[in-house]
């Protein structure tokens, strides 16, 4: 029994990709960018700050980070929980004496339920950025449009009511998006989103609704990726932001500026055992020539503003 | 189904005929880029689902673009730097998406063979005349945008049929990367009795396989890899032996892994009994200088 014909007929092999969202272009052959001072390398710093329920549905799959144990889950809960209580004040810490400016992204639901943190978050002046209503919420293929609409909306109109600012950037939990989601995005006021990996620098992303940015935010050189996915030590994380720096520095020299993209959790790093690798991270990358630590909104202006 | 593959005998990697590469070489090196296009939104296979999340499925099919957009020219440079030219392992639908880059790797004079269409489109359920059919389009279009047939093949995403092997023999093709049963080339049966090779194109020293199923941190990658060298070319002393690093820019094109990977192949061609070559190469070198006497060597060790 053969398989259906279809499955040997390619309708999408053509020039460039196999969907419309984005046109085809290789990195090496873009005009270079230069950052503000003359710096070849932004690092962006962003910060997840995470809500996982307790009453977690897990819908349609548990998110990675999440409950996996019997309700009560009290381990997982209180793990996660640890990182918005002490991780987030060990980071700001070692930002501040590191002079790192970092880009915070937010679930609603941390930020209504947790207004002390969001004060503190608030009153250092950082950009914050919507991380969906919580690590629960996640949006998916096959998702009810008018559910994922309701849900984007509520998402960022808590979130711009509750700190007052405009709230530009997105990145959905786990990374997970519907097929929608970009032009729901764009429909609601968002200008940047962080959920497609696949550049090391901003491209514009189509949708219905508009042109989107998308913002290179690396998964692979995440803290959570590299020591909760891939089990590797806490130096070989050290090891692998530095070697990514050098070779980024170096690239950087022949073909334009590159961004270090480091997304952070303050439940992982922010452990006592930790978060003295973040602290060597920090200080390695600051104190080479050319870095430029910036906010991912001032990062995506300074490459928009270099764009013809 | 069968309990064995029967596409080779066995053949004790001792006393075996000495096999010396040009220039009296102990070792041949070949890296095999695999340049791969994944499909968005590609037609279910009922054996084996393409992605794990419902589409889109962001992880997956984001780095993977990120290997041609971003990781692709990364590791050109580098081969190019230590004077390897890559065989390319190529999902063949990319000379109609990216034809930069087979343009790119033509002018360097890179191998290129047949890796399927997609690696989105695997080889299970095909009936044999679907996988001929595909087999010959994916040699087809490498002909019509390279100007060369292809000489090897990798399945699509290693899926296989039983007669996989076979259809690309008949289709012309004169070697395999399907097989990790040795380290060095070795005769494959196929039913029309032509000459048809392994070429050893590790699994082990696969990046794939290292950082994204074994989960191996990058500098570690790196040493398996000078120590899989070293041993290889201990040996290649008693009989030539083979050495394949197969890659993909997803992964070892990869700001935090280039490091590694530069400073293992620096440490390679640093040597100096190295045959630093393609798979194609390989595999024409030894069929015209050593399959006759391997096969003959085979067939008295089956009569022990």
């Amino acid at each position: 029994m053969p398989l259906d014909p279809e499955y040997l007929q390619y309708p999408h092999r053509r020039y460039g990709m196999d969907h419309d969202r984005y046109d085809w272009s290789m990195l090496s052959d873009r005009n270079p960018v230069s950052w503000p001072n003359n710096n070849r390398l932004a690092l962006w710093v962003n910060v997840c700050l995470q809500f996982f329920p307790l009453d977690q549905k897990g819908k349609p799959f548990p998110v990675p980070g999440g409950m996996t144990m019997p309700y009560p889950d009290l381990r997982h809960f209180t793990l996660r929980d640890y990182g918005n209580r002490v991780g987030i004040y060990r980071f700001l810490k070692a930002f501040d004496k590191y002079n790192v400016k970092p880009t915070f992204a937010l679930n609603t639901r941390l930020a209504e339920n947790n207004p002390y943190l969001l004060h503190s978050i608030m009153e250092r002046g950082d950009e914050i950025n919507c991380h969906g209503l919580h690590m629960d919420a996640l949006h998916y293929g096959g998702q009810d449009i008018n559910e994922e609409s309701e849900l984007i909306k509520r998402s960022l109109g808590r979130l711009r009511d509750l700190t007052g600012r405009d709230i530009r950037g997105w990145l959905s939990p786990a990374r997970n998006e519907s097929a929608n989601t970009p032009e729901l995005l764009a429909a609601n006021g968002i200008d940047y989103f962080s959920d497609w990996c696949n550049d090391d620098m901003p491209y514009q992303f189509r949708t219905d609704k508009g042109l989107l940015w998308a913002m290179p935010l690396s998964n692979e050189l995440e803290d959570r990726f590299i020591l909760m996915e891939n089990l590797h030590s806490e130096e070989a994380y050290v090891e692998q932001i530095c070697d990514a720096c050098d070779f980024l520095l170096q690239e950087s020299e022949t073909q334009g500026g590159r961004i270090l993209a480091l997304n952070l959790h303050p439940w992982m790093l922010g452990q006592p055992h930790r978060i003295k690798k973040l602290e060597q991270v920090l200080e390695y990358v600051t104190s080479q020539e050319g870095v430029w630590s910036a906010s991912a909104g001032d990062i995506l202006s300074s490459f928009c503003g270099q764009q013809p | 189904m069968n309990e064995t593959p029967a596409l080779y005998d066995y053949w004790p990697y001792q006393n075996r005929p000495k096999i010396r590469w040009p220039n009296d070489a102990k070792l041949a090196f070949w890296v095999a880029p695999n340049i791969e296009f994944y499909e968005l939104n590609p037609p279910l296979n009922p054996h084996r689902k393409a992605w794990p999340q419902p589409s889109p499925a962001l992880p997956g099919y984001t780095i993977r673009d990120y290997g041609n957009r971003v990781g692709h020219a990364r590791q050109m440079n580098l081969l190019e730097k230590y004077g390897i030219r890559g065989s390319i392992s190529l999902s063949t639908a990319l000379c109609d998406h990216h034809p930069e880059i087979i343009e790119l790797c033509k002018e360097r004079n890179w191998e290129f063979f047949s890796h399927g269409i997609y690696n989105t489109r695997y080889t299970y359920g095909l009936s044999e005349d679907q996988e001929r059919e595909m087999i010959l389009d994916s040699i087809a279009t490498i002909e019509r945008h390279t100007g060369i047939k292809p000489a090897g093949y990798l399945a699509p995403a290693l899926s296989h049929s039983e007669v996989t092997l076979d259809l690309f023999a008949e289709a012309g093709g004169s070697y395999t990367c399907d097989l990790f049963h040795d380290d060095q080339p070795t005769p494959v049966r196929t039913r029309s009795g032509a000459k048809f090779i392994s070429v050893p194109y590790s699994l082990e020293m696969n990046d794939t396989i290292a950082y994204a199923v074994n989960k191996v941190e990058p500098r570690r990658y790196g040493q398996m890899i000078k120590d899989n060298f070293d041993r290889l070319y201990e040996e290649g002393d008693t009989s030539g032996t083979v050495m394949c690093i197969p890659t993909h820019n997803y992964q070892v094109s990869c700001p935090h892994r280039m490091k590694a990977y530069e400073e293992a192949l620096e440490y390679i061609t640093g040597h100096s009994d190295v045959w630093v070559t393609t798979g194609r190469e390989i595999a024409d070198y030894f069929i015209d200088h050593y399959y006759d006497a391997v096969t003959a060597d085979i067939v008295a060790k089956q009569e022990i």
